[in-house]
Protein backbone atom coordinates (compact mmCIF):
# COMPACT_ATOMS: atom_id res chain seq x y z
CA UNK A 1 0.00 0.00 0.00
CA UNK A 2 1.46 3.52 -0.91
CA UNK A 3 2.23 5.61 2.00
CA UNK A 4 0.11 8.35 3.24
CA UNK A 5 2.64 10.55 3.52
CA UNK A 6 5.80 10.19 0.71
CA UNK A 7 8.10 12.93 1.22
CA UNK A 8 11.73 12.44 -1.13
CA UNK A 9 14.06 15.05 -1.20
CA UNK A 10 11.29 18.13 -0.43
CA UNK A 11 12.61 21.37 -0.42
CA UNK A 12 10.60 24.19 1.12
CA UNK A 13 11.77 27.93 1.25
CA UNK A 14 10.63 30.54 3.96
CA UNK A 15 11.36 33.49 2.14
CA UNK A 16 14.84 32.54 0.91
CA UNK A 17 15.82 30.17 3.95
CA UNK A 18 14.98 26.65 2.69
CA UNK A 19 13.63 25.29 6.23
CA UNK A 20 13.24 21.98 4.69
CA UNK A 21 16.34 21.23 3.02
CA UNK A 22 15.98 17.84 1.40
CA UNK A 23 13.24 15.60 3.67
CA UNK A 24 13.20 12.09 2.52
CA UNK A 25 9.86 10.18 5.23
CA UNK A 26 7.59 8.26 4.34
CA UNK A 27 3.83 7.24 6.80
CA UNK A 28 1.68 4.69 6.43
CA UNK A 29 -1.83 4.86 7.37
CA UNK A 30 -2.50 4.42 10.63
CA UNK A 31 0.63 5.34 11.87
CA UNK A 32 1.57 7.99 14.81
CA UNK A 33 4.69 9.59 14.17
CA UNK A 34 6.55 12.04 16.48
CA UNK A 35 8.45 14.79 15.34
CA UNK A 36 11.51 16.17 17.53
CA UNK A 37 14.44 18.40 17.00
CA UNK A 38 15.27 21.87 18.68
CA UNK A 39 13.68 25.11 17.80
CA UNK A 40 14.03 26.10 14.21
CA UNK A 41 14.69 22.44 13.22
CA UNK A 42 12.01 22.20 10.61
CA UNK A 43 9.39 20.57 12.67
CA UNK A 44 6.24 23.24 11.83
CA UNK A 45 7.07 24.02 8.43
CA UNK A 46 7.47 20.23 8.03
CA UNK A 47 3.96 20.02 9.26
CA UNK A 48 2.63 23.00 7.38
CA UNK A 49 4.42 21.83 3.85
CA UNK A 50 2.29 18.20 4.40
CA UNK A 51 -1.03 20.60 5.14
CA UNK A 52 -0.43 22.02 1.76
CA UNK A 53 0.29 25.79 3.88
CA UNK A 54 3.64 26.02 2.94
CA UNK A 55 4.87 25.44 -0.73
CA UNK A 56 7.24 22.42 -1.76
CA UNK A 57 9.59 23.96 -4.37
CA UNK A 58 11.64 20.15 -5.11
CA UNK A 59 11.59 17.11 -4.65
CA UNK A 60 8.82 15.05 -4.18
CA UNK A 61 5.66 15.76 -2.18
CA UNK A 62 2.80 13.60 -1.65
CA UNK A 63 0.08 13.55 1.17
CA UNK A 64 -3.14 11.49 0.40
CA UNK A 65 -2.06 10.67 -3.40
CA UNK A 66 -2.26 14.58 -3.99
CA UNK A 67 0.62 16.43 -5.89
CA UNK A 68 1.82 18.83 -2.95
CA UNK A 69 4.39 19.94 -5.41
CA UNK A 70 1.71 20.34 -8.27
CA UNK A 71 -1.14 21.59 -6.50
CA UNK A 72 -1.18 21.84 -2.91
CA UNK A 73 -4.82 23.22 -2.02
CA UNK A 74 -6.36 19.80 -2.85
CA UNK A 75 -5.09 18.16 0.29
CA UNK A 76 -6.51 21.02 2.57
CA UNK A 77 -9.32 19.56 3.08
CA UNK A 78 -8.60 15.91 3.83
CA UNK A 79 -6.42 16.67 6.58
CA UNK A 80 -6.78 18.67 10.45
CA UNK A 81 -4.10 20.96 11.30
CA UNK A 82 -3.60 22.00 14.89
CA UNK A 83 -0.31 24.98 14.98
CA UNK A 84 0.59 27.50 17.57
CA UNK A 85 -2.33 29.34 16.07
CA UNK A 86 -6.08 28.00 17.47
CA UNK A 87 -7.97 29.48 13.83
CA UNK A 88 -10.70 30.61 16.13
CA UNK A 89 -13.05 33.41 15.95
CA UNK A 90 -12.68 35.48 19.37
CA UNK A 91 -15.98 37.59 19.44
CA UNK A 92 -18.22 34.08 18.59
CA UNK A 93 -18.80 31.86 21.01
CA UNK A 94 -17.37 28.56 21.12
CA UNK A 95 -20.49 26.78 19.07
CA UNK A 96 -20.58 29.19 17.01
CA UNK A 97 -17.05 28.18 16.56
CA UNK A 98 -16.65 24.81 16.30
CA UNK A 99 -20.31 24.59 14.19
CA UNK A 100 -18.61 27.08 11.65
CA UNK A 101 -15.57 24.81 10.90
CA UNK A 102 -17.43 22.03 11.17
CA UNK A 103 -19.92 22.91 8.18
CA UNK A 104 -17.46 24.44 6.31
CA UNK A 105 -15.93 20.56 5.95
CA UNK A 106 -19.08 19.50 5.39
CA UNK A 107 -19.86 18.29 8.93
CA UNK A 108 -23.19 18.87 10.81
CA UNK A 109 -23.46 20.59 13.98
CA UNK A 110 -23.74 17.41 15.58
CA UNK A 111 -20.49 16.48 14.38
CA UNK A 112 -19.28 19.50 16.57
CA UNK A 113 -21.36 18.77 19.78
CA UNK A 114 -19.72 15.40 19.50
CA UNK A 115 -16.40 16.99 18.97
CA UNK A 116 -16.65 19.40 22.38
CA UNK A 117 -17.75 16.67 24.13
CA UNK A 118 -15.02 14.18 23.37
CA UNK A 119 -12.44 17.25 24.47
CA UNK A 120 -14.24 18.01 27.54
CA UNK A 121 -15.37 21.51 26.90
CA UNK A 122 -17.98 22.01 29.64
CA UNK A 123 -21.33 22.45 28.53
CA UNK A 124 -21.34 26.27 30.84
CA UNK A 125 -19.08 27.12 28.30
CA UNK A 126 -20.57 26.60 24.98
CA UNK A 127 -22.17 29.70 24.85
CA UNK A 128 -19.33 31.90 26.21
CA UNK A 129 -17.11 34.13 23.40
CA UNK A 130 -14.05 32.80 22.25
CA UNK A 131 -12.35 35.86 23.92
CA UNK A 132 -13.30 34.96 27.62
CA UNK A 133 -11.66 31.28 27.78
CA UNK A 134 -8.66 30.64 28.66
CA UNK A 135 -5.61 29.27 26.38
CA UNK A 136 -6.07 25.76 27.74
CA UNK A 137 -9.80 25.67 26.66
CA UNK A 138 -9.15 27.61 23.46
CA UNK A 139 -6.86 24.83 22.58
CA UNK A 140 -9.40 22.41 23.44
CA UNK A 141 -12.17 24.36 21.35
CA UNK A 142 -9.54 24.18 18.26
CA UNK A 143 -8.92 20.44 18.40
CA UNK A 144 -12.91 19.71 18.75
CA UNK A 145 -12.85 21.90 15.29
CA UNK A 146 -10.25 19.47 14.03
CA UNK A 147 -11.92 16.79 15.16
CA UNK A 148 -15.17 17.50 14.11
CA UNK A 149 -13.69 17.54 10.58
CA UNK A 150 -12.79 13.77 10.59
CA UNK A 151 -9.38 14.44 8.74
CA UNK A 152 -7.67 11.46 7.35
CA UNK A 153 -4.42 13.10 8.37
CA UNK A 154 -3.70 15.13 11.47
CA UNK A 155 -0.90 17.40 11.87
CA UNK A 156 -0.46 18.49 15.42
CA UNK A 157 2.32 20.83 16.40
CA UNK A 158 2.57 21.15 20.14
CA UNK A 159 -0.34 19.73 20.71
CA UNK A 160 -0.06 19.58 24.38
CA UNK A 161 0.76 22.95 24.89
CA UNK A 162 -1.41 25.01 27.49
CA UNK A 163 -3.41 22.04 28.62
CA UNK A 164 -3.79 20.39 32.05
CA UNK A 165 -2.42 17.18 32.91
CA UNK A 166 -6.75 16.11 31.73
CA UNK A 167 -6.25 17.85 28.55
CA UNK A 168 -3.44 15.75 27.83
CA UNK A 169 -4.85 12.61 28.29
CA UNK A 170 -7.42 13.74 26.25
CA UNK A 171 -5.37 14.56 23.75
CA UNK A 172 -3.35 11.76 23.82
CA UNK A 173 -6.37 9.16 23.70
CA UNK A 174 -7.66 11.08 20.16
CA UNK A 175 -4.56 10.60 18.69
CA UNK A 176 -4.93 7.01 19.70
CA UNK A 177 -8.13 7.06 18.67
CA UNK A 178 -7.49 8.53 15.63
CA UNK A 179 -4.64 6.31 14.19
CA UNK A 180 -6.52 3.21 15.40
CA UNK A 181 -9.41 4.02 12.93
CA UNK A 182 -6.70 4.36 10.58
CA UNK A 183 -5.92 7.95 10.28
CA UNK A 184 -2.45 9.09 10.27
CA UNK A 185 -0.93 10.89 13.15
CA UNK A 186 2.11 13.12 13.03
CA UNK A 187 2.92 15.37 15.79
CA UNK A 188 5.87 17.57 16.74
CA UNK A 189 6.21 17.78 20.59
CA UNK A 190 8.67 18.38 23.14
CA UNK A 191 6.98 16.44 26.36
CA UNK A 192 9.14 13.66 25.16
CA UNK A 193 8.45 11.22 27.60
CA UNK A 194 4.49 11.58 27.29
CA UNK A 195 5.02 11.91 23.58
CA UNK A 196 7.02 9.34 22.82
CA UNK A 197 4.58 6.93 25.43
CA UNK A 198 2.21 8.01 22.62
CA UNK A 199 4.08 7.59 19.24
CA UNK A 200 5.05 4.40 17.55
CA UNK A 201 7.96 5.70 15.51
CA UNK A 202 10.25 8.87 16.13
CA UNK A 203 11.70 11.23 13.38
CA UNK A 204 14.54 13.55 14.74
CA UNK A 205 14.49 16.39 12.91
CA UNK A 206 17.30 19.06 12.45
CA UNK A 207 18.90 21.73 9.73
CA UNK A 208 15.64 21.27 7.87
CA UNK A 209 16.02 17.31 7.26
CA UNK A 210 15.44 14.47 8.89
CA UNK A 211 18.17 13.33 10.52
CA UNK A 212 16.98 9.86 12.11
CA UNK A 213 13.79 7.60 11.90
CA UNK A 214 13.78 5.48 14.59
CA UNK A 215 11.00 3.10 12.35
CA UNK A 216 12.30 -0.75 13.02
CA UNK A 217 12.12 -3.70 10.26
CA UNK A 218 8.46 -4.11 11.50
CA UNK A 219 7.51 -0.51 11.07
CA UNK A 220 7.12 -0.81 15.11
CA UNK A 221 9.31 1.76 17.48
CA UNK A 222 12.63 0.19 18.75
CA UNK A 223 13.06 -0.47 22.32
CA UNK A 224 15.76 2.02 23.16
CA UNK A 225 14.63 5.21 22.68
CA UNK A 226 16.44 7.99 20.00
CA UNK A 227 18.47 10.01 22.68
CA UNK A 228 18.73 13.77 23.31
CA UNK B 1 -13.05 11.98 3.71
CA UNK B 2 -14.37 15.34 3.37
CA UNK B 3 -15.91 15.04 -0.12
CA UNK B 4 -17.43 12.11 1.68
CA UNK B 5 -18.64 14.13 4.66
CA UNK B 6 -19.92 17.15 2.65
CA UNK B 7 -21.52 14.64 0.66
CA UNK B 8 -23.25 12.71 3.39
CA UNK B 9 -24.18 15.54 5.20
CA UNK B 10 -26.43 16.53 2.31
CA UNK B 11 -23.86 19.50 1.73
CA UNK B 12 -24.33 20.69 -1.72
CA UNK B 13 -21.22 18.95 -3.75
CA UNK B 14 -22.32 20.91 -7.71
CA UNK B 15 -19.90 23.93 -8.12
CA UNK B 16 -21.93 26.86 -8.22
CA UNK B 17 -24.11 25.42 -5.86
CA UNK B 18 -21.13 24.52 -3.24
CA UNK B 19 -19.74 28.07 -3.98
CA UNK B 20 -23.05 29.75 -3.00
CA UNK B 21 -23.86 27.59 -0.30
CA UNK B 22 -20.05 28.48 1.11
CA UNK B 23 -20.56 32.27 0.61
CA UNK B 24 -23.91 31.81 2.31
CA UNK B 25 -21.84 29.91 5.63
CA UNK B 26 -19.40 32.84 5.60
CA UNK B 27 -21.50 35.51 5.04
CA UNK B 28 -23.65 34.19 7.86
CA UNK B 29 -20.42 34.14 10.06
CA UNK B 30 -19.40 37.42 9.36
CA UNK B 31 -22.50 39.17 10.14
CA UNK B 32 -23.08 37.43 13.39
CA UNK B 33 -19.85 38.57 14.27
CA UNK B 34 -20.55 41.88 13.34
CA UNK B 35 -23.68 41.71 15.97
CA UNK B 36 -21.57 40.32 18.88
CA UNK B 37 -18.54 42.73 18.15
CA UNK B 38 -20.62 45.96 17.30
CA UNK B 39 -17.44 47.77 15.89
CA UNK B 40 -19.42 48.76 12.65
CA UNK B 41 -22.36 49.93 14.77
CA UNK B 42 -19.96 51.58 17.71
CA UNK B 43 -17.06 53.04 16.02
CA UNK B 44 -17.29 52.69 11.96
CA UNK B 45 -20.75 54.50 11.72
CA UNK B 46 -20.38 57.42 14.91
CA UNK B 47 -17.27 58.09 12.06
CA UNK B 48 -19.04 58.32 9.11
CA UNK B 49 -21.46 61.02 10.95
CA UNK B 50 -19.18 62.70 12.63
CA UNK B 51 -17.35 63.49 9.08
CA UNK B 52 -20.95 64.70 7.79
CA UNK B 53 -21.23 66.62 11.09
CA UNK B 54 -17.59 68.35 10.05
CA UNK B 55 -18.42 69.13 6.64
CA UNK B 56 -21.75 70.78 7.86
CA UNK B 57 -19.16 72.95 9.96
CA UNK B 58 -16.77 73.49 7.11
CA UNK B 59 -19.21 74.56 4.73
CA UNK B 60 -22.48 76.01 6.58
CA UNK B 61 -21.72 79.64 5.99
CA UNK B 62 -22.10 79.09 2.60
CA UNK B 63 -25.45 76.84 2.35
CA UNK B 64 -25.31 76.70 -1.75
CA UNK B 65 -21.57 75.26 -1.67
CA UNK B 66 -22.93 73.06 0.64
CA UNK B 67 -25.85 71.92 -1.30
CA UNK B 68 -24.26 72.08 -4.48
CA UNK B 69 -21.38 69.51 -2.93
CA UNK B 70 -23.58 66.70 -1.03
CA UNK B 71 -23.75 64.11 -3.88
CA UNK B 72 -20.11 64.12 -3.64
CA UNK B 73 -19.48 64.92 0.11
CA UNK B 74 -21.99 62.12 0.49
CA UNK B 75 -19.53 59.74 -1.53
CA UNK B 76 -16.40 60.60 0.24
CA UNK B 77 -17.90 59.28 3.53
CA UNK B 78 -19.33 56.29 2.50
CA UNK B 79 -15.77 55.57 1.14
CA UNK B 80 -13.47 56.42 3.76
CA UNK B 81 -16.19 54.63 6.09
CA UNK B 82 -16.33 51.60 3.72
CA UNK B 83 -12.04 51.59 4.07
CA UNK B 84 -12.87 51.27 7.69
CA UNK B 85 -15.34 48.56 7.65
CA UNK B 86 -13.74 46.64 4.76
CA UNK B 87 -10.35 46.55 6.95
CA UNK B 88 -12.33 45.44 9.78
CA UNK B 89 -14.16 42.60 7.91
CA UNK B 90 -10.74 41.21 7.27
CA UNK B 91 -8.71 41.96 10.19
CA UNK B 92 -10.62 39.05 12.03
CA UNK B 93 -9.68 36.70 9.50
CA UNK B 94 -5.52 38.04 9.80
CA UNK B 95 -6.02 37.08 14.15
CA UNK B 96 -4.79 33.89 15.38
CA UNK B 97 -4.50 32.17 11.94
CA UNK B 98 -8.03 32.12 10.86
CA UNK B 99 -6.74 32.60 7.31
CA UNK B 100 -4.68 29.47 7.88
CA UNK B 101 -8.18 27.59 9.01
CA UNK B 102 -9.70 29.46 6.15
CA UNK B 103 -7.28 27.78 3.99
CA UNK B 104 -7.59 23.99 5.40
CA UNK B 105 -11.54 24.50 5.59
CA UNK B 106 -12.38 23.05 2.08
CA UNK B 107 -14.15 26.50 1.75
CA UNK B 108 -13.81 27.12 -2.12
CA UNK B 109 -11.92 30.34 -2.62
CA UNK B 110 -14.79 31.99 -4.47
CA UNK B 111 -17.33 31.40 -1.69
CA UNK B 112 -14.87 32.93 0.91
CA UNK B 113 -15.13 35.98 -1.35
CA UNK B 114 -18.76 36.28 -2.04
CA UNK B 115 -19.68 35.81 1.49
CA UNK B 116 -16.99 38.40 2.65
CA UNK B 117 -18.65 40.50 -0.21
CA UNK B 118 -22.54 39.73 0.91
CA UNK B 119 -21.62 40.54 4.37
CA UNK B 120 -20.03 43.52 3.15
CA UNK B 121 -22.74 44.99 1.61
CA UNK B 122 -25.25 44.27 4.53
CA UNK B 123 -23.25 46.52 6.36
CA UNK B 124 -22.80 49.18 3.44
CA UNK B 125 -25.98 49.52 2.55
CA UNK B 126 -27.29 50.32 6.62
CA UNK B 127 -24.43 52.56 6.36
CA UNK B 128 -25.71 54.08 3.41
CA UNK B 129 -28.96 54.24 4.37
CA UNK B 130 -27.90 56.18 8.12
CA UNK B 131 -25.98 59.02 6.15
CA UNK B 132 -28.61 59.59 3.81
CA UNK B 133 -30.93 60.59 6.47
CA UNK B 134 -28.16 62.16 8.09
CA UNK B 135 -27.35 64.28 4.74
CA UNK B 136 -31.45 64.84 4.61
CA UNK B 137 -31.23 66.31 8.29
CA UNK B 138 -28.11 67.90 8.52
CA UNK B 139 -27.67 69.64 5.08
CA UNK B 140 -31.42 69.95 4.15
CA UNK B 141 -31.40 68.29 1.21
CA UNK B 142 -34.38 67.49 -0.22
CA UNK B 143 -34.54 64.12 -2.97
CA UNK B 144 -36.30 64.40 -5.98
CA UNK B 145 -35.77 60.87 -7.15
CA UNK B 146 -36.16 58.57 -4.56
CA UNK B 147 -36.35 55.34 -6.73
CA UNK B 148 -33.14 56.35 -9.00
CA UNK B 149 -31.07 57.65 -5.56
CA UNK B 150 -31.76 53.83 -4.17
CA UNK B 151 -30.46 52.51 -7.47
CA UNK B 152 -27.67 54.43 -7.57
CA UNK B 153 -26.95 54.06 -4.03
CA UNK B 154 -27.57 50.08 -4.31
CA UNK B 155 -25.22 49.32 -7.32
CA UNK B 156 -22.52 51.77 -6.45
CA UNK B 157 -22.37 49.86 -2.90
CA UNK B 158 -22.29 46.97 -4.82
CA UNK B 159 -19.35 48.02 -6.68
CA UNK B 160 -17.54 49.15 -3.43
CA UNK B 161 -17.97 46.03 -1.33
CA UNK B 162 -16.75 44.35 -4.38
CA UNK B 163 -13.85 46.17 -4.55
CA UNK B 164 -13.04 45.84 -1.02
CA UNK B 165 -13.62 42.47 -0.92
CA UNK B 166 -10.55 41.55 -3.34
CA UNK B 167 -8.54 44.27 -1.98
CA UNK B 168 -8.54 43.51 1.91
CA UNK B 169 -7.58 39.50 0.77
CA UNK B 170 -5.02 41.27 -0.56
CA UNK B 171 -4.01 43.15 2.25
CA UNK B 172 -5.37 41.08 5.28
CA UNK B 173 -1.75 39.83 6.46
CA UNK B 174 0.29 42.29 4.87
CA UNK B 175 2.23 44.71 7.40
CA UNK B 176 0.76 48.14 7.44
CA UNK B 177 -2.43 47.02 5.97
CA UNK B 178 -4.27 49.79 7.57
CA UNK B 179 -2.54 52.10 5.66
CA UNK B 180 -1.95 50.03 2.46
CA UNK B 181 -5.79 49.33 2.03
CA UNK B 182 -6.82 52.78 1.33
CA UNK B 183 -3.61 53.46 -0.99
CA UNK B 184 -5.02 50.55 -2.73
CA UNK B 185 -8.63 50.65 -2.55
CA UNK B 186 -9.42 54.21 -3.39
CA UNK B 187 -7.66 55.14 -6.51
CA UNK B 188 -9.50 51.87 -7.83
CA UNK B 189 -13.06 53.68 -6.15
CA UNK B 190 -12.25 56.44 -8.73
CA UNK B 191 -15.37 55.79 -11.45
CA UNK B 192 -17.69 54.46 -8.55
CA UNK B 193 -17.21 57.70 -6.81
CA UNK B 194 -17.80 59.79 -10.12
CA UNK B 195 -20.53 57.80 -11.40
CA UNK B 196 -21.87 57.67 -7.96
CA UNK B 197 -21.40 61.37 -7.62
CA UNK B 198 -23.05 62.35 -10.87
CA UNK B 199 -26.48 59.60 -10.43
CA UNK B 200 -26.71 61.52 -6.93
CA UNK B 201 -26.76 64.78 -8.65
CA UNK B 202 -29.59 63.77 -10.98
CA UNK B 203 -31.64 62.01 -8.09
CA UNK B 204 -31.61 65.21 -5.66
CA UNK B 205 -32.40 67.74 -8.83
CA UNK B 206 -29.09 69.03 -9.09
CA UNK B 207 -28.58 67.64 -12.63
CA UNK B 208 -31.14 67.84 -15.44
CA UNK B 209 -29.65 64.99 -17.07
CA UNK B 210 -30.77 61.39 -17.26
CA UNK B 211 -29.70 59.49 -13.99
CA UNK B 212 -30.18 56.12 -15.04
CA UNK B 213 -27.19 55.33 -17.32
CA UNK B 214 -25.11 56.21 -14.59
CA UNK B 215 -26.96 53.07 -12.87
CA UNK B 216 -26.08 51.15 -15.87
CA UNK B 217 -22.30 52.13 -15.27
CA UNK B 218 -21.57 51.88 -11.99
CA UNK B 219 -23.51 48.40 -12.83
CA UNK B 220 -20.92 47.82 -15.07
CA UNK B 221 -17.90 48.44 -12.74
CA UNK B 222 -19.89 46.30 -10.36
CA UNK B 223 -19.74 43.21 -12.64
CA UNK B 224 -16.11 43.48 -13.30
CA UNK B 225 -15.22 44.12 -9.52
CA UNK B 226 -17.47 41.60 -8.58
CA UNK B 227 -16.15 38.90 -12.00
CA UNK B 228 -12.53 39.62 -10.95
CA UNK B 229 -12.17 39.10 -7.65
CA UNK B 230 -14.61 35.67 -7.74
CA UNK B 231 -11.47 34.78 -10.00
CA UNK B 232 -8.15 36.03 -8.21
CA UNK B 233 -9.72 35.13 -4.52
CA UNK B 234 -8.20 32.04 -4.85
CA UNK B 235 -3.93 33.89 -5.82
CA UNK B 236 -4.74 36.73 -3.16
CA UNK B 237 -5.88 34.06 -0.43
CA UNK B 238 -2.40 31.83 -1.08
CA UNK B 239 -0.19 34.92 -0.88
CA UNK B 240 -2.33 36.48 1.79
Amino acid sequence: MAPVVHLHQAVALIGRFPALAGVDLDVDAGEVVLLRGPNGAGKTTLLRACAGLVPVVSGTAEVLGCDLVADRSAVRRRVGMLGHATHLYDDLSVTENVDFWARAAGATKEDGRAALDRLGVASRLHDLPVRALSAGQRRRVSLAAVLARRPEVWLLDEPHAGLDAAGRDVVDGLMAEAASVGATVLFASHELDRAEAVARRTVVVAGGTVQRDDRGQDGRRPEEGSGG
Amino acid sequence: MAERTRAAAGAPTGTVRAVLADARLVAGKDLRLELRSRVGLSQVLPFALLVVLLFAFALDPDRRVLGAATPGLYWMVVLFSSVLAVGRTFAVEAEDGVLDGLRLSGLSPAGIYLGKVGALLVELLVLDLVLALAVVVFYGTEISGPVLLAAVVATATVGIAGAGGAYGGLTARMRGRDTLLPLLLLPLLAPVLIGGTRGVEVALGRDAGPGWPWVGLLGIFALVYLTLGTLMFRPLLEDA
